[in-house]
């Protein structure tokens, strides 16, 4: 008699935890010839309100933290996720694209997986360096030393593509860490796998609870929460259509959220060029000029 | 003037500001380089508040007219988004030095139009906003320097821009020097109040030749404000202002693919410790909050006093207060002058009633008589403010300073960063790593040690939290003004 297979529970991934949605909704996702490939949580507003709360107190600790400190971090982030590269592979293989009703090849998912392991890599150098690149001291008339320097925004949601599913979650949320700032990523609504073995690998890294948090569900149930939440402070990661950027940008208004969306058609995830720029980090930080007396 | 009971009793002989800045009955709009008058033959009157006297009747700008404007520096972008870099810088050197020439007339037409000292608008004002053109014309052609890895940096096109009257002609500067360093062309709406050194303005870039279109001024109230930043063809929005309208204007914005940036409210703290050098301090607290009659988005409006100097500071700020002269603001010796507008003035007056009521102690030293005529608000502080009190926690933008204390440099911390708004703070401290530790703790964009309200061409300026958001100024200015 063959071996049962143990399926994995797919859960959500809050303040370093595996918790259920606290809705007890779970959202189906679909295989080749309608086989069920896995149940996900169907992520609610409770959700990310809890999140929210988690996320908030683990920003002190991640802000403060020395760059060096938190470009280990992400470096280790890195060498887990380059470790587990085959089980990302059939994370990114499991479901099929709706169009063509055929998942990524082999080689496709490693080369994004390449592409991503890469791209930790680079943000992890950024860290101590970034501040360097986008900071200044200023010239100013009379006896002041007056310099600018970036901080971090604080608690960012994180909105990922639909697809390239792990390389487009990496790519909006590698930037955000390296500036310091934590993250609710809300994952990939047609694969959300591989996002959520990217939490396993957090969870093995050394990313401190809360920093990184990703939930799953339904992309029209939980943007508008996002927008609305009036304790998140940035947006980041890709609209699919201007619907979705006009609800992100609306809501926000409220509480002059930073809304820094880019639109998934505009971006080439695979082009390190644009991608391993400062100037994806400097979007979420907020730039802070201090001024003090020097002489008479 | 009335002696008080904290100045000596000798009077100082009036020393009115002479020149007479040449005031024409009727202003027009500037579009396509022109001065026309409005499609909708609708104007409106600015006063001077000092006086109440009218000095001028403005068009008010309507659909038609915001259209044409539009259109207008949509059709100058063309050629200045084209225009070689070098040469670009030499209209706005044109510009910085003929602000220079014709400071003294833009300083008292500041000061008539919109009640500010005349001192500081020509000490502060119009050098800020020279230095701002002549700063920014240097940047024309070192853009591709200024954003590492980002060697071809691109104008984003027409530049809506909506500022207010506390600051105009240096929110003018503001506005328009990187902007158009940047290779965009503008529209820009000055508030209602205080319209005539933005004409003038315009006036000058006609003198200095630039390009008819590249910059286009509307003048009119709220109406026309939202008319301008909610035109399709708009490119950029750039608003200084209240938090109220920035919001409005971010939700009206959503979707649009409009880039914005927004300089909004304030309720900046200032912080003294108690191993702060106290008279310098003090010294602070008044640039902090009774410049420019509080009238400043980054006033440090909410003083904390470590709890063992209180009663010092409370006698020494009695004392400082009560010699400050307020009065005719085009007098070389008035440091506070004329409430902007009457509407304004009613607004203070009911946060001042709302806090005594509320239980807070009013300290208003002055008893000098102020003018009859004009809006006037004898600049005060009060103590025993809670942190709840509605003086504690909104936009007063006058006068008005609310003074609280605390324990620990933990407790001075979170009090100041407990609001919803991310301007500016200032810390006063001799302990050198104390005083950056505070700093790097406040929410704030700016922050000033053992200093407060400096501002230079070359310093980024601006918010976070609801505060707004972007940087004006220096490099990070640029920022918000270029595709990169």
């Amino acid at each position: 008699m063959p071996r049962l297979e143990v399926l994995k529970t797919w859960k959500l991934f809050i303040g370093g935890a595996f918790p259920r949605t606290e809705s007890g909704r779970t959202m189906i996702l679909w295989g080749t010839e309608d086989r069920v490939v896995a149940h996900c949580c169907q992520g609610s507003r409770k959700d990310l309100r809890n999140t929210v709360e988690i996320a908030r107190k683990a920003l002190p600790g991640w802000w403060k933290r020395d760059a060096y400190n938190r470009g280990q971090i992400l470096y280790r982030l890195a060498e887990m996720a380059e470790g587990r590269t085959a089980e990302l592979v059939d994370a990114i293989r499991s479901i099929p694209d709706a169009d063509t009703g055929r998942g990524p090849t082999a080689a496709q998912a490693r080369k994004e997986i390449a592409c991503a392991v890469d791209r930790l890599v680079s943000f992890a150098g950024w860290c101590d360096k970034f501040p360097q690149v986008v900071g200044s001291r200023n010239p100013v008339n009379g006896p002041y030393h007056d310099f600018t320097m970036p901080e971090p925004t604080g608690v960012c949601g994180v909105i990922a593509p639909n697809a390239p599913s792990f390389l487009g979650l990496v790519t909006h949320l590698a930037p955000i860490l390296a500036g310091g700032n934590v993250a609710i990523a809300m994952a990939s609504e047609t694969n959300p796998l591989p996002a959520m073995v990217f939490a396993e690998i957090c969870a093995t890294s050394d990313v401190p609870g809360g920093v990184v948090n990703i939930l799953t569900g339904y992309r029209r149930e939980m943007l508008p929460e996002f927008a609305d939440h009036r304790d998140i402070d940035a947006i980041g990661g890709a609209a699919e259509t201007v619907e979705e950027r006009r609800i992100l940008e609306l809501g926000a208004a409220d509480n002059m959220k930073r809304v820094r969306l880019e639109t998934v058609g505009d971006v080439d995830y695979f082009d390190d060029d644009s991608r391993h720029s400062p100037w994806t980090i400097e979007p979420f930080t907020e730039m802070k000029t201090i001024w003090h007396p020097s002489g008479s | 003037m009335n002696s008080t009971t904290s100045t000596p009793e000798w009077e100082y002989a009036p020393a009115p500001e002479r020149v007479d800045p040449g005031i024409e009955d009727r202003h027009r709009l500037f579009i396509g380089g022109r001065f026309i008058a409005s499609r909708g033959r609708k104007t409106f009157e600015t006063i001077n508040p000092a006086t109440e006297d009218v000095l001028s009747c403005c068009d008010e700008a309507n659909a038609a007219d915001v259209d044409a404007a539009v259109e207008s520096a949509r059709t100058a972008f063309r050629k200045w988004s084209r225009t070689k870099p070098k040469e670009r810088a030499k209209y706005l050197y044109r510009i910085a030095r003929r602000i220079q020439e014709r400071a003294r007339e833009l300083a008292v037409l500041e000061t008539m139009d919109g009640g500010k000292p005349i001192r500081e608008s020509r000490d502060v004002d119009i050098p800020l906003v020279a230095q701002h053109f002549f700063h920014h014309a240097g940047w024309c052609d070192k853009l591709q320097y200024a954003f590492p890895g980002a060697t071809e940096p691109k104008p984003l096109g027409v530049c809506a821009q909506v500022i207010p009257w506390n600051f105009p002609l240096l929110m003018l500067a503001w506005k328009i020097a990187p902007a158009l360093a940047c290779g965009n062309t503008v529209v820009l709406k000055p508030a209602e109040t205080t319209p005539l050194t933005a004409l003038r303005f315009a006036e000058i870039c006609e003198e200095c030749e630039l390009p008819a279109g590249v910059v286009n001024i509307v003048t009119g109230a709220g109406d026309t404000g939202r008319l301008l930043v909610e035109h399709p063809d708009v490119d950029k929005i750039a608003f200084t202002g209240s938090t109220d309208v920035g919001k409005r204007i971010a939700a009206a914005t959503a979707g649009t693919g409009k880039r914005l940036t927004l300089e909004l409210g304030g309720k900046s703290p200032n912080i003294i410790f108690a191993d702060a050098s106290i008279d310098q301090a003090i010294e602070g607290i008044v640039q902090g909050i009774w410049f420019n009659q509080g009238h400043v988005c980054c006033a440090g409006s909410r003083l904390f006093v470590q709890e063992s100097v209180l009663p010092e500071v409370i006698e020494k700020l009695e004392r400082r207060l009560g010699t400050l002269r307020v009065g005719d603001p085009l007098d070389k010796n008035t440091d506070v002058g004329a409430i902007n507008s009457g509407p304004q003035l009613a607004t203070i007056n009911r946060y001042l009633a709302e806090g005594t009521e509320e239980g807070a102690t009013m300290h208003r030293p002055h008893s000098s008589s102020l003018p009859e005529k004009g809006f006037w608000c004898q600049p005060c502080f009060l103590s025993d403010v809670q942190p709840n009190h509605v003086i504690a926690r909104e936009e007063i933008f006058g006068p008005v300073l609310a003074v609280m204390s605390f324990r620990t440099p933990e407790e001075a911390i979170s009090r100041a960063n407990d609001t919803r708004f991310g301007l500016a703070a200032g810390v006063w401290t001799d302990k050198g790593s104390k005083i950056f530790e505070v700093a790097s703790k406040l929410q704030a964009g700016v922050v000033w040690l053992n200093t407060y309200n400096r501002f230079d061409a070359t310093s980024p300026f601006g918010g976070v939290k609801e505060s707004g958001f972007g940087r004006e100024g220096g490099l990070h200015g640029l920022r918000g003004y270029l595709k990169i």
